[in-house]
C-alpha cells in the first residue's frame, strides 16, 4: 500500500480543561474518500481547523504526503496542496462568483507582487476560474457579487475555490449543511466527479450523502476516534450504533 | 465561455466610467486653478492653499491606500509627514539643497520606518493597531522635539526652497504649484493602478476577509506590510513637498491631531475611492479656511457682536459639522457623487 495522503499520529487539542480532539490516530489514504461522521461537539470542525493548520494542536503529528507539515501555517499547507472548506461559509462577499474563484488561481499562479494591470481582466486567471465554476454548476452565475448568492450557491462557491486551489487532499466541513434539495443533489454530484481525482475528507451530517459517497468512515465522538472502517461495517457496528447512529439515521 | 470571460466585466466598467468624471473634473480644476489665482488678484494667498491642498491630497490618498483597501486603521500617517519634512530640513541645514537627493532621502526613510514599525503594528489587529500606530507617531514626535541642533520644539526655518537639478526653479510660487500637481497625479496614477492589480486585488480581498485568503494561500501580513510601507513613501513625499511649501518644519508636522486630521480627510471624502481622498483634504481645509467667514455671512440675522463671536470660535461649528457629515452622508463626498446616478 502506498503511503497514506494524510497521516494524523496522536493529535490532541484541548481547550483548559476540556479535551476536544483526544488523541486522533488516522491515515487517509490517496484518492480515497474518508467520511469523518459524529454527533454535534464531537470535535469535527476543531480537526479540520488542526489539520489546516488554522488551529495548533497540543500534541501529536500531521503527516501530508509522508512530510510533516505540524508547524506549518495555513496559506503554507495550501501551497503544498490541502484545501479546505468552512462549515460557517467563508467567502469574499463583495467580489464577484469569479473572483472569488480568480483569486485562489492567482495564489497558485505567479507573484502576486504586482502592481501593475488589471488582475480583474486576466484570462491566464480568469478562464481556470470559469472551468471551476462550471464544474460546480454555478457559471451561470460568474459575475454576481458572491455576497448575493443563496445560501446553497455559496456552498457550490466554497468548493469551486477550494478546486481552484488545485489541491491533493480537500477538507469539506458540512458542504452540505442548510442547502436545498436540489443544490444538495449538485454538490453530491460533484463530489461523486472529483472521487479518485484527489483525496477528500468529508465531515458530513448527511448519512445518505456519507454512506453513498465515502469509501470509509470514521466516527468521532467526544473527540475521539470510535471507528474507522468501510460504510457497511461502520453501519453494522454496535459501538458506533450506541453512541451514535439513532435508529432512524440507519438507512 | 471565453466569451463570457470578456463581455463579464462589462456593467462594472461601464459603471467605473461613469464615475471617472469626478477625477477628471478634480484635475482639470487644478490645472486650471493658477489662472484663476492670476485672476484673483491674491495669487500669492490662493497658490499657497492650494498647494497645502494637494500635499495632503497626497497624504490622505496614501493613507486611503491602507485604510480604504485594506481596511487599516493607521493613527500615525503624519509620522510620515515628519519624516519627508525632516528629510529636507536636516540635509538642508547640512547643505545638501537637492531634491534629487532629499526625496530618495525621505523615502527611505519612510520606507524604513515604515518596515519597522509596520512589522510590529500589523501583528496586532483592530483598535491594537490604532494604538500602536499611535505610540510610533507619537515616539517619533518627542523624537523632534528632542532635536535641539534642529530647532527643538520651535523647529526650523529652511533658507530657501529645495534645487530641482541644481535649478532653484521651485522658488516660484507657480512652479511649486505644477510640482505638486505632477506629485499629485503621479501618486494617484500609481494608486490606481495598483488596487485594480494583482497586489491589490489581495489587499481588498484581505480586507473583505482575512480568514479565506489564508485558506487559498496567501500570506495577508506580506501584502498588508508592503501596502503599509508603499503609503508611508507616499505621504513621506507629502511631507517633502510641505516643508517646500511652508518653508519650515516642526514636530507640529507630525502631532497625533495631524494623523487624526487625515483619517477625517479620508472619511470625508469617502473610502477606498483615492480621488475622494483629494476631495476630502480640499473640503476640509478649505471649510477650514473659510469657514469664519462663511458663518459671518450666513449669520446675517443675528446682532454684530454675535456674529464676530461666532466667526471667532468657527472651531464650536467646524468639529460639529465635520461629524455631522461623516455621521450623516455614508460613503462621504464620494458617496453623495455618486447617489444621483443610482437612484
Ligand atoms: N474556542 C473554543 N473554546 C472552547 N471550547 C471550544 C472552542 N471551540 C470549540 N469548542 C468546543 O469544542 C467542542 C467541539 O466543537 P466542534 O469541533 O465545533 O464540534 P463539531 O464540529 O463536531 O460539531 C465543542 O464542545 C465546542 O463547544
Ligand atoms: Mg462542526
Amino acid at each position: 500500500m502506498a503511503e497514506p495522503m494524510l497521516e494524523l499520529r496522536n493529535l490532541r487539542k484541548n481547550y483548559g480543561a476540556l479535551v476536544v480532539t483526544d488523541d486522533v490516530s488516522l491515515a487517509v489514504n490517496s484518492g480515497e474518500l474518508h467520511a469523518v461522521i459524529g454527533p454535534n461537539g464531537a470535535g469535527k470542525t476543531t480537526l479540520i481547523h488542526q489539520i489546516s493548520g488554522m488551529l495548533p494542536s497540543n500534541s501529536g503529528k500531521i503527516l501530508f504526503a509522508g512530510e510533516d507539515i505540524t508547524q506549518l501555517s495555513m496559506p503554507q499547507r495550501v501551497a503544498k496542496g490541502l484545501a479546505r472548506s468552512f462549515q460557517i461559509t467563508s467567502i469574499l462577499p463583495g467580489f464577484s462568483a469569479l473572483e472569488n474563484v480568480s483569486l485562489a488561481i492567482q495564489a497558485r499562479s505567479g507573484s502576486s507582487f504586482r502592481f501593475f494591470g488589471n488582475a480583474a481582466q486576466e484570462r491566464a486567471l480568469n478562464e481556470p476560474a470559469m472551468d471551476c465554476l462550471t464544474h460546480v454548476g454555478l457559471s451561470a452565475r460568474a459575475h454576481i457579487p458572491a455576497g448575493l448568492l443563496s445560501h446553497g450557491e455559496k456552498r457550490q462557491l466554497e468548493l469551486a475555490i477550494g478546486l481552484a486551489t488545485e489541491p491533493k487532499l480537500l477538507l469539506l466541513d458540512e458542504p452540505l449543511a442548510g442547502t436545498g434539495h436540489d443544490e444538495s443533489q449538485r454538490v453530491v454530484e460533484t463530489l461523486r466527479r472529483l472521487k479518485g481525482r484527489l483525496t477528500i475528507v468529508l465531515i458530513e451530517h448527511d448519512m445518505e450523502a456519507v454512506f453513498s459517497l465515502a469509501d470509509r468512515v470514521s466516527v468521532l465522538v467526544y473527540g475521539r476516534l470510535i471507528a474507522t472502517d468501510t460504510p457497511e461495517r461502520v453501519r453494522a457496528n454496535p459501538e458506533v450504533r450506541a453512541a451514535y447512529l439513532g435508529e432512524e439515521e440507519m438507512v | 465561455m471565453t466569451e463570457l470571460v470578456e463581455t463579464s466585466s462589462a456593467p462594472a466598467l461601464s459603471l467605473g466610467r461613469r464615475l471617472e468624471i469626478v477625477p477628471i473634473v478634480l484635475f482639470a480644476a487644478f490645472a486650471a486653478a493658477p489662472l484663476l489665482a492670476m485672476l484673483s488678484g491674491a495669487e500669492g494667498y490662493v497658490l499657497s492653499l492650494l498647494t497645502r491642498v494637494m500635499i495632503f491630497g497626497i497624504a490622505a490618498m496614501s493613507l486611503d491606500l491602507i485604510l480604504g483597501y485594506g481596511a487599516l486603521v493607521s493613527f500615525g500617517h503624519a509620522a510620515f509627514f515628519g519624516l519627508g519634512g525632516y528629510a529636507v530640513g536636516i540635509l538642508a541645514s547640512h547643505g545638501i539643497e537637492e531634491a534629487l537627493i532629499q526625496v530618495p532621502v525621505a523615502l527611505a526613510a519612510s520606507a524604513l520606518f515604515a518596515l519597522v514599525t509596520g512589522a510590529i503594528s500589523l501583528r496586532t489587529k483592530g483598535v491594537y493597531f490604532i494604538m500602536i500606530t499611535l505610540a510610533f507617531g507619537q515616539m517619533l514626535y518627542f523624537l523632534a522635539t528632542s532635536l535641539a541642533a534642529y530647532g527643538g520644539d520651535d523647529g526650523m526655518t529652511l533658507a530657501s526652497r529645495s534645487l530641482l537639478a541644481g535649478s532653484t526653479a521651485l522658488e516660484n510660487d507657480f512652479a511649486l504649484y505644477g510640482f505638486c500637481l505632477l506629485c499629485l497625479f503621479g501618486v494617484y496614477a500609481f494608486s490606481r493602478s495598483l488596487v485594480v492589480s494583482r497586489f491589490g486585488r489581495v489587499l481588498r480581498g484581505t480586507r473583505e476577509n482575512a480568514l479565506r485568503m489564508e485558506a487559498i494561500g496567501f500570506e495577508p501580513f506580506r501584502y498588508q506590510l508592503t501596502a503599509y510601507v508603499i503609503s508611508g513613501m507616499m505621504a513621506g513625499l507629502a511631507g517633502c513637498l510641505l516643508a517646500n511649501q511652508a518653508e519650515f518644519v516642526s514636530p507640529a508636522f507630525m502631532t497625533w491631531q495631524r494623523s487624526g486630521e487625515l483619517i477625517f480627510m479620508v472619511v470625508l471624502g469617502g473610502l477606498g475611492s483615492l480621488h475622494g481622498a483629494i476631495i476630502g483634504a480640499a473640503a476640509f481645509l478649505l471649510l477650514e479656511e473659510f469657514l469664519p467667514e462663511i458663518l459671518h455671512m450666513t449669520s446675517f440675522f443675528l446682532a454684530e457682536e454675535t456674529r464676530s463671536h461666532l466667526a471667532e470660535n468657527w472651531k464650536m461649528v467646524f468639529g460639529p459639522l465635520l461629524i455631522l457629515i461623516v455621521l450623516f452622508v455614508r460613503g462621504g463626498i464620494m458617496g453623495l457623487l455618486r447617489r444621483p446616478r443610482h437612484g
